[in-house]
């Protein structure tokens, strides 16, 4: 699992790619959106393109970040997310939680 | 293509390194199934959900309790068993990640991505103690 923060204006982009799964994954999200928001971000977008496996662990963990900011007046999104991972958003009702992006500049503009 | 019956058997400690190992092996044994690149992915995370709430859930992380993943492979399905020597649990009890008033809470979907991807689910608690979790997929359905 592998993070890489970008900043567009006053957005953060976390490029995430490899596998969110119980354990380094999932970590690598939570402490990367916390250092965001410590450092005073608070229009997040996690794209999503290069994972290539989540599991619930992982599903949770999007969950979490996506309460974590907004309780922090902020806002998460979610940009190009892979069919399987829109699957498991869609079949737990998550696609009515999250605000999804299949395009990067109508991501950051959303906000 | 298969053309008779086999059963593969794994027993593991309880720790979540292991999971990466069990995920290999039913990968091999599903692509050795044929089964289709999405069946074979959401079987594997359906063992994986099942081994992980073993190992988390059942065996609370306890390295002398193992967890057991029996494969059981035939022309016409993969049964899969995963075993603990946990406590148990009754799968009514278990909240629905639907619910409005769970939507946003971090956990409990991994049995229900189970009973969604795999034909059939069964849960069963063991006399001498522990809980086994039966997952069918049938070759038919790839």
């Amino acid at each position: 699992m592998k993070i890489e923060t970008r900043t567009v204006g006053d957005v953060q982009i976390l490029d995430c790619s490899g596998k969110i799964t119980l354990g380094e994954g999932t970590m690598a999200v939570r402490n990367t959106v916390r250092d965001v928001l410590k450092n005073g971000g608070k229009k997040i977008i996690l794209n999503l393109a290069d994972v290539n496996y989540i599991d619930s662990s992982g599903i949770g963990e999007l969950v979490s970040s996506y309460t974590t900011v907004t309780n922090q007046g902020g806002k998460l999104k979610l940009l190009s997310l892979t069919k399987k991972i829109q699957e498991l958003l869609a079949i737990t009702k998550l696609l009515t939680v999250f605000s999804v992006y299949d395009n990067e500049q109508q991501a950051i503009a959303s906000f | 293509m298969i053309t008779q019956e086999n059963t593969i058997e794994v027993s593991i400690g309880s720790a979540l390194e292991y999971l990466d190992l069990v995920q290999l092996v039913t990968d091999c044994i599903t692509r050795f199934m044929e089964f289709d690149e999405d069946s074979s992915h959401w079987i594997g995370m359906s063992v994986r959900e099942s081994v992980t709430n073993a190992i988390q859930h059942g065996n609370k992380l306890d390295q002398n309790k193992k967890v057991a993943i029996r494969f059981e492979v035939s022309p016409e399905q993969l049964d899969v068993y995963v075993t603990d020597q946990g406590n148990g649990f009754r799968i009514e009890d278990l909240p629905s990640p639907l619910d409005p008033e769970n939507l946003l809470k971090p956990s409990g979907r991994g049995i229900f991505y189970i009973q969604s991807f795999m034909d059939s689910v069964e849960f069963r608690k063991l006399s001498r103690g522990g809980m086994e979790v039966h997952m069918v997929k049938r070759v038919s359905s790839n």
